[in-house]
């Protein structure tokens, strides 16, 4: 049934007992073409992808637990694209390009809003280091601009730009077609698409095991739900990716390490836009809802728990506070952790693996949320056509060890 | 907040005084070795982490203590230790580390 | 106005009556009342409006598990508390509340009007709309939705309070000052260790507050309470918290406790802290947070005047409040029995009690019967009346098809109870099903922790106080005389004959979730109890579904058709309620943010006008403005003083570490690119650090003190980090080498004079160390006096000119500024900052790493392949450098650029092509990293990364800039003196 204006009041008036199941819960055939592990967003826009612009539609998404409960339904929900490197800059564009028209596309609405997001500086080498993306976003066509303190104030009210903080706010680069989306619809619009398109969609479903055939290519998973074969297994299984490529016998250079977030008590609009500090380590913005929406940095230490430390929440509510001081008096109403996975350059993994057959996105640390739809897109792509898209070819695992990183944080180094 | 302890001060302390410093026992190979090596094989010395679910060896610095780097085995589904031990010491055998969670 | 006040609550003292306001209109109440109790005993039952439809609602229960009474707590600017639940706050003199969510006022809000067309907002119609024509979403529907976010008013404002926290210890930790926590805290206070027992209300007692008539080892409970909680604060090792909240569990008995001090104080005192965050590391944690009792899932449930059982039990027992004149009940459990018969025995009229079960305890039935109260089981209300307001409802009996209306001002309900997993949860304890009660109760402990009383599932006094007292083995029995708490049933229908469709029964009230809502989130596929929430946004609103969560559960668990366990059930999440941003802040804002570090000289540049920056966490002086000078003319007039005749600059920022050891080279040649070997005791070199992967990680000058130490120096920034790599390595990888490290930034303050007059002004000041070009030559060390003040004297230069680093104690850093300053008058001394630094090194191409080098720029793209040893068997980052990508692979290299127009400044940052010409995305060949204005050169300069930079020397490239197109030449990164015929005189 097509969602719509139109169909939400026909529904009404019939007690909205007509709407059908949004992805039906499948027991899973024997066999598939492709097999993407892990139901996340990322996972679920493979499959959609792969169905509707590759033309596989012989596809299972297989999820432990319930599509979108991992880090798709415990991010911040920023989207932007300004980054330095040019492959990055492809990358995050990509996904925005998708992004913008993702809810008509899906016949979902995935409320993707481009308020803007302004990345603050506090110090000189912040200056040099966001004027430097900007020079760059600009040649490569991707919005950004600079802002002085008092722009900065003027887009965003709130901010408190005085003198006397600790770190004083010296301007900042926006994003304009940067902003949020609502993360769970992200999750549940891939799959109500995917699932229409034929794809199954199958939860508490573990993945324990890969095998591989005689010439050591991808042969199936043992899972939960019995023995599915396939001949083709994209990984997108964000913290878990190391655990699962150990079944196939692969170390990967992964980390994965807690990150939290937290909301407040729902207010009357107060925060247009979303707002990043890497200075004082925070970002923040205003859902749909009314709640605060903030996040910070890693945990220091690995763990798959999904729980983080008090005293991280602490920081990073002392940075907000640093810099939005109105919101001391706002309370916390709830807080939670995710697992991510961090490379070694911070930057992606999105390709073909060593083994054949199997294929990965992986590596997104902090950051996954907004390449959604393009590395969901990368990665359907690679699978049809066993090569890389030329967007995610520099996103390959040979990187690590010729030695061409794409070390994003790295090139924003600070020192003196 | 974690709390650790520390084998060379022998004291349980919060994990504020500690730095996480990365999975324990992988040995730098010497200067000679490194020269016979591949670079995957440098990638892999470099990069590459079993990043284990479960029963971790890693290395942390009681950087505001006594400054000494010492390593652990510490549950990373519950963020558990098991047990730390002196810079030096072997990686603990699975009976040793048994052992230790009782 | 009518007074509901019926009796004396137990912690209300009618001596002190309190005024105060809600929505501008004056009311009285008593010390002790909280806001909720005072507007009942002033006949107010409405007090907000829900979130999403906006319907009128009233209080639903007594404590902070309220979805409903959501206010706004006022006490003048800058201090103005949105969504504070009405049933927590203490009210005092001049309060100041008001209700949220409604316009123009809470009576008529025109938001209501979303109630009449709620049929179209069923729950997730967002995703389902909102999507055409397309382009009206970014400027009609967004904006729209946006606007009708959020509950209270933002705050406009920044809060004026303070904030404190602290961290505390303790061998146990008992939360929840109910019987159980108070027979586990007696129990504790015979115990050797210390004993902390916290309760979020203001009284210690918690369900013995409420309760009357009950007998504890023959005495009242009242004055068992009374004797309690004597023998407690007479207990040396006892300390009681009250309005303190135990609001998050973390690993390793780490807890969280966040104690309100001031919200309750008419008269704030000066200065006082509003709340307090109190860590706690507890050797074992008794976790006594009751159970919370359930709403009934019906048709108009949120009626104002619909509220739980056990707050009608406490507003009366506690407060002294009748919460009406005419009230019914509606339960599934006994426990609502005992309110009807209190509420009975206090003068309120009890006209019916519905209950659905079809059979329930005789004497139950027998006592109602007693007290002329009407008992009509299996039965069922299936419509309720009143705008504003219960005034009757419907009763429903579906065997008899039976229906008739019942008056009433106030109706009770009570679906059972959920006993509080929430910090047993956080603690990652399992949690199991218990069929008996229809609750999850706690199973396996993570933690040193236990449950006990109501929240293990073990419900009322006696056993609460028993299990309290045996966590210790104490042998000691409570008996207790009391109504037995009884048992109930869980229905996840309840029988209604209007159709589904018809109904409005609302789940989560402050959401406006309704059991529609969770059965079109079944049937729409959402069957996890985690998609359930998400889709209906079930339990997440300022409660966090503590009345809601469990009736969610049930209804998904019916509609999946699934047991409950395998339905699953939402994490609980800290903090337990919401909690102040400040008080996870404390005293850590502004200056305390973060400490500023600051030189020995940083007054002295205070008092001389310095404009300062931010570098890591010191301050630095950028430039010394005179005359109004801007930071360009500044930097102008200090650049050329110094070039010219001396400049004088504070480095005490440079980081430093004293590496000391008879395997100190070796040591040295393994940490750094640069081969130490040769170096002679006096003398200094350029160090250059890699990190393991080759690129450049640090760099600094580094003098050879003795044949076994080291004076090394480190970039400002990159002093911690460092010193960490070299620790990494000494103790992991060359833990055979014997050498000791020492941090040593902090210990030397370090002052740079340059310029041609450098030595002319130290040669008065020093008599032990020669001075002389010839003894003294650049990149050399000696150990002296000077003034007296022993010093590590450098003759080292970052500006290309004579230079000498003077290395002092700390301590006499600025006497000795201050002397030079002095004795450089003749010389025109003049203090430099940073900025100028910056510029004098460019013009002599000397890097910045962080700056001209970032993470990605290996020694030989920065041209400093020199620095590379050739020789060294090992070094950190030797092997890197080989690696294919970093050997053949095309390299951006650091070069020099002039622009054309040599009065262009370029700008940091800004890109370079070489065809200009070309469509967007440009290629880009890298980016210039430093850029001036060169006063002394009369032109700008630039230094840049550029691919293959080193093979375009002479090239054109250009700089694209939004106004125009730079045009500029690549060249050598060294402008000034090149031949360094300055540095060596």
């Amino acid at each position: 049934m097509k969602f719509s204006a139109i169909s939400l009041f026909a529904n009404a008036l019939s007690g909205h007992k007509k709407w059908p199941s949004q992805f039906p819960n499948k027991d899973p055939k024997k066999e598939y073409d492709v097999i993407i592990i892990g139901g996340g967003a990322h996972g679920l826009g493979a499959a959609y992808y792969l169905a509707s612009k590759y033309g596989i539609t012989n596809v299972a998404v297989l999820e432990k637990g319930w599509i979108g409960g991992g880090n798709t339904g415990r991010n911040t929900t920023i989207i932007r694209s300004n980054y330095l490197f040019d492959e990055s800059a492809a990358l995050y564009d990509h996904a925005v390009d998708l992004w913008d028209g993702l809810s008509q596309e899906l016949n979902y609405n995935v409320m993707f809003s481009k308020r803007g997001v302004l990345m603050l500086a506090h110090n000189v080498h912040d200056v040099q280091s966001f004027k430097r993306h900007v020079y760059s976003n600009r040649l490569n066509d991707v919005d950004n601009q600079w802002l002085n303190p008092e722009e900065c104030k003027e887009f965003c009210p709130p901010l408190d730009i005085s003198s006397s903080r600790r770190y004083p706010v010296m301007g900042g680069a926006l994003q304009m077609r940067a902003g949020t989306a609502r993360h769970d619809s992200v999750a549940w619009g891939y799959a109500r698409a995917a699932s229409k398109l034929g794809v199954d969609i199958i939860q508490n479903c573990e993945v324990t095991g890969i095998r591989r055939d005689s010439l050591g290519n991808v042969a199936g998973v043992e899972t939960a739900k019995g023995y599915l074969k396939s001949k083709k297994i994209g990984v997108s299984a964000a913290g878990n990716t190391s655990v699962v490529m150990e079944m196939a016998g692969l170390r990967f250079p992964l980390e994965s390490y807690p990150l939290q977030a937290l909301v407040s008590e729902p207010i009357k609009p107060v925060f247009p836009c979303v707002v990043m500090s890497n200075a004082v380590h925070a970002y923040i913005s205003q859902s749909d809802k009314g709640e605060l929406v903030i996040g910070a940095g890693t945990d220091q230490y690995t763990s798959y728990s999904q729980r983080g430390a008090l005293h991280l929440q602490e920081h990073n509510l002392m940075s907000i506070c640093e810099i939005f001081p109105i919101f001391k008096r706002m309370r916390m109403l709830r807080s939670w952790g995710g697992v991510v996975d961090v490379t070694p350059d911070r930057s992606p993994i999105v390709g073909k693996t060593p083994v054949g057959g199997l294929y990965v996105n992986c590596g997104w640390g902090t950051g996954g949320f907004k390449a959604t739809p393009g590395a969901a897109n990368m990665l359907a792509y690679t699978i049809k056509h066993n090569e890389p898209h030329k967007i995610n070819a520099p996103f390959n695992l040979d990187r690590f060890i010729g030695g061409r990183l794409i070390d994003e944080a790295a090139a924003a180094a600070v020192a003196h | 907040m974690l709390l650790i302890h520390c084998p060379y001060c022998n004291k349980k302390r919060p994990e504020v005084e500690f730095a996480y410093a990365g999975e324990a026992h992988i040995e730098r190979p010497n200067g000679i070795n490194q020269l016979t090596m591949t670079d995957e094989e440098w990638s892999n010395f470099m990069f590459i982490r079993n990043n284990i679910r479960g029963e971790h060896a890693e290395r942390w610095w009681h950087n505001s203590g006594c400054n000494m780097f010492f390593n652990a085995i510490r549950n990373t589904q519950t963020d558990k230790f098991i047990m730390t031990y002196k810079m030096g010491e072997n990686l603990p055998t699975e009976k040793q580390i048994k052992a230790a969670k009782k | 106005m009518k007074n509901f006040r019926s009796k004396k609550g137990s912690v209300i003292n009618e001596e002190e009556t309190i005024k105060f306001s809600f929505d501008g209109n004056e009311f009285s109440g008593f010390k002790g009342d909280t806001l909720s109790s005072a507007l009942l005993a002033n006949g107010i039952h409405l007090v907000g409006r829900s979130f999403k439809y906006h319907r009128p609602r009233g209080i639903l229960s007594a404590g902070s598990e309220e979805p409903n009474a959501i206010i706004t707590f006022d006490r003048g600017e800058g201090k103005i508390t949105p969504n504070v639940r009405a049933t927590t706050l203490e009210i005092f003199n001049r309060l100041q509340s008001f209700s949220q969510n409604s316009y123009p006022n809470l009576k008529f809000d025109i938001g209501a009007f979303n109630n009449v067309f709620s049929i179209f907002f069923p729950a997730g119609f967002y995703n389902k709309t909102f999507m055409w024509p397309k382009s009206f979403w970014d400027k009609v529907y967004e904006p729209f939705i946006r606007n009708l976010a959020g509950l209270g008013p933002a705050p406009l404002s920044e809060d004026t309070d303070n904030y404190a926290s602290c961290y505390g210890h303790c061998e146990t930790l008992i939360i929840g000052s109910g019987p159980a926590g108070i027979a586990a805290a007696l129990a504790a206070s015979q115990t050797e260790g210390r004993v902390i027992l916290v309760d979020e209300q203001s009284e210690i007692g918690g369900s013995l507050l409420s309760s009357s008539n009950k007998k504890i080892d023959n005495l009242s409970s009242e004055q068992w309470l009374s004797k309690a909680l004597n023998t407690l604060k007479k207990s040396n090792n006892v300390k009681l918290m009250t309005r303190t909240t135990a609001i998050g569990y973390w690993h390793d008995n780490f807890v969280a406790l966040s104690e309100r001090l001031t919200d309750h104080l008419s008269q704030v005192p000066e200065g006082s802290a509003r709340e307090q965050l109190h860590r706690i590391r507890a050797r074992r944690v008794i976790l006594a947070q009751g159970a919370i009792e359930r709403p009934l899932v019906f048709n108009g449930n949120d009626r104002p005047g619909i509220m739980l059982s056990n707050a009608a039990q406490t507003y009366l027992n506690k407060y002294g409040v009748r919460v009406g004149d005419n009230i019914s009940v509606f339960t599934s459990h006994d426990s609502a029995y005992e309110t009807a018969f209190e509420m009975c025995d206090a003068k309120v009229n009890v006209s019916v009690i519905i209950d659905l079960r079809k059979e329930v305890n005789a004497d139950l039935l027998a006592e109602a019967n007693s007290r002329g109260i009407e008992v009509h089981l299996n039965s069922s209300i299936s419509r309720t009346y009143g705008k504003l307001r219960i005034n009757a409802f419907e009763v429903y009996s579906p065997i008899q098809n039976k229906k008739f209306i019942v008056k009433c001002d106030a109706l009770i309900m009570s679906g059972g109870w959920t006993p509080s997993l929430h910090l047993w949860s956080h603690s990652k304890g399992s949690i199991k099903w218990d069929k008996s009660i229809s609750a999850y109760i706690p199973d396996k402990a993570n933690e040193n922790v236990c449950c006990i009383g109501a929240c293990n599932g073990n419900f009322g006094i006696e056993k609460a106080l028993n299990e309290g007292n045996s966590v210790f083995n104490n042998n000691k029995k409570y008996v207790v005389q009391e109504q037995s708490f009884g048992s109930g049933v869980v229905l996840n229908t309840i029988p209604n004959y209007l159709k589904k469709e018809k109904q409005k029964a609302f789940v989560d009230f402050q959401n406006d979730v309704t059991e529609k809502d969770i059965s079109l989130a079944v049937q729409e596929g959402f069957k996890s109890i985690e998609h359930v929430k998400r889709y209906t946004t079930n339990g997440m609103a300022t409660d966090q579904g503590k009345t809601s969560n469990l009736n969610a559960l049930e209804i998904a668990s019916r509609e999946v058709g699934r047991s409950i366990e395998k339905v699953g059930l939402t994490t609980f999440r800290p903090p337990y309620t919401p909690t102040t941003f400040g008080t996870f802040v404390g005293y850590r804002d502004k200056e305390l943010f973060d400490p500023v570090r600051k030189t020995p000289i940083d007054d002295w540049a205070v008092t001389n006008s310095a404009v300062f920056e931010p570098v890591g966490l010191w301050r630095r002086a950028r430039f010394f403005p005179k005359n109004k000078e801007n930071m360009d003319q500044a930097v102008a007039r200090e650049c050329k003083s110094t070039r010219d005749s001396l400049g004088i600059f504070d480095a005490s920022t440079l980081g430093k570490i004293e590496i000391v050891g008879p395997d100190a080279t070796k040591f040295m040649n393994l940490m750094y690119s640069t081969s130490w070997t040769s170096l002679k005791v006096g003398n200094c070199r350029y160090g250059l650090m890699l990190g393991e992967d080759g690129y450049i990680y640090d760099d600094g000058v580094v003098a050879r003190i003795a044949d076994d130490r080291y004076h090394v120096t480190t970039t400002t920034g990159g002093a911690p980090r460092v010193f960490r790599h070299m620790e990494d390595y000494l103790q992991t990888e060359f833990n055979d080498l014997d050498v000791w490290l020492t941090s040593t930034t902090e210990q030397w303050a370090v002052i740079a004079l340059n310029g041609p007059h450098a030595r002319d002004i130290l040669e008065p000041l020093i008599k032990d160390i020669d001075l002389s070009a010839d003894s003294f030559p650049h990149m050399s060390i000696r150990e002296g006096n000077i003034c007296g003040i022993p010093t590590r004297l450098f003759r080292v230069s970052f500006t290309g000119e004579l230079g000498f680093e003077i290395n002092v104690p700390s301590n006499y850093g600025l006497a000795l500024w201050k002397i030079l300053m002095t004795e450089g008058a003749k010389y025109r001394i003049t203090p430099y900052g940073t900025e100028t630094m910056h510029v004098l090194r460019a013009e002599k191409g000397y890097i910045i790493v962080g700056q001209d080098t970032d993470g990605t720029v290996t020694p030989f793209d920065a041209g400093l392949g020199w620095a590379v040893a050739k020789k060294k068997k090992d070094f950190v980052g030797m092997r890197s450098l080989k690696r294919k990508d970093l050997v053949n692979g095309v390299r951006k290299q650091l070069v020099g650029l002039l622009t054309e127009d040599p009065l262009t400044v370029l700008a940091e940052g800004s890109q370079i092509v070489i065809n200009p010409k070309q469509p967007k995305p440009m290629k880009m060949l890298g980016h210039v990293t430093s850029s001036y204005w060169s006063e002394c050169l009369g032109k700008s300069i630039a230094m840049a990364v550029i691919e293959d930079g080193f093979n375009l020397m002479g090239t054109d490239i250009y700089i694209p800039m939004p106004e125009d197109t730079i045009k500029a030449k690549v060249c050598k990164p060294i402008f000034y003196d090149p031949e360094g015929k300055r540095i060596h005189v």
